[in-house]
């Protein structure tokens, strides 16, 4: 898989994007904190977590004891100037194709 | 973005380029200017040392100062991490701020990639806090650490910038 494939798998669960709304929330915060947000065990939270380590959306930090988690906003930048500026460009182009295009016909022939 | 107790933000990128690479990039102005907002970052690189940005041609003419950022070399051990203040000056507000601390972390792992990790400890200072993460449009200065990042690393892997 691709870095991008990671990260758009990541993504595609709920659970993920509700553990990267709490970081977004308030960053920096240890497993006993997240999982008291969710229905889940803690394995099943770790899984998670360890998914979002991998595609770089979670980066974690030792500080003393404890194990905190961030939010690494980087790798959802990346996807924004890959794919949905690249798209929303060729939106524009084709909408301006088309208005050149109608003007044409406006014009007599 | 975050709460204001959160006084810590991590950024991490994966370079296809050499730890020396990515520490040139970050440490030399002919560098600096070439990504991101551009300005020319000033490192006396050792302990105590002396940082700081140097507003480019363009910013000085939409009347920001010359001394952009300041602050000091707590830490440099090349080209693996760095460690210096960071003390934005071109805004009355954020300049009133207590000074900020960014450590850049830069890890060669296999086939020729560094992971970058950077730190900012925001400590005290919420405006600068709600600054560096970014989400506005890049053109008008609201692109953050992660857009300065991604523009780094299209820059060193492509020679070319996003």
């Amino acid at each position: 898989m691709t870095d991008d494939d990671h990260v758009f798998k990541a993504l595609a669960d709920p659970t993920r994007r509700f553990l990267l709304d709490l970081l977004f929330q308030r960053d920096g915060r240890t497993l006993k904190e997240l999982e008291s947000g969710l229905a889940m065990t803690r394995f099943g939270v770790m899984k998670h977590l360890r998914i979002l380590e991998n595609s770089g959306l979670v980066v974690t930090r030792r500080s003393g004891r404890e194990k905190l988690h961030f939010l690494n906003a980087v790798p959802i930048r990346m996807i924004h100037d890959r794919w949905i500026d690249k798209y929303r460009e060729r939106e524009v182009s084709a909408l301006l194709a088309l208005k050149a295009d109608l003007e044409k016909k406006d014009e007599p022939s | 973005m975050t709460d204001k107790a959160a006084t810590t933000q991590v950024y991490r990128i994966v370079i296809k380029a050499s730890a020396q690479a990515i520490w040139d990039a970050i440490t030399k102005p002919e560098w600096t200017e070439r990504y991101a907002y551009g300005g020319r970052a000033h490192f006396d690189l050792k302990k105590g040392g002396r940082f700081w940005h140097q507003a480019s041609a363009e910013m000085k003419s939409v009347g920001l100062p010359d001394e952009l950022i300041v602050g000091e070399v707590i830490e440099s051990d090349p080209p693996r991490k760095l460690v210096h203040t960071w003390h934005p000056m071109f805004n009355a507000d954020t300049a009133a701020e207590p000074h900020t601390c960014i450590t850049y972390e830069i890890q060669e792992n296999q086939g020729g990639m560094c992971t970058v990790t950077l730190t900012h400890d925001v400590t005290g200072a919420p405006l600068v806090a709600g600054m560096v993460p970014g989400g506005g449009d890049p053109v008008r200065g609201g692109g953050g650490w992660p857009w300065t990042l991604s523009d780094l690393k299209s820059l060193l892997e492509t020679g070319k910038r996003m």
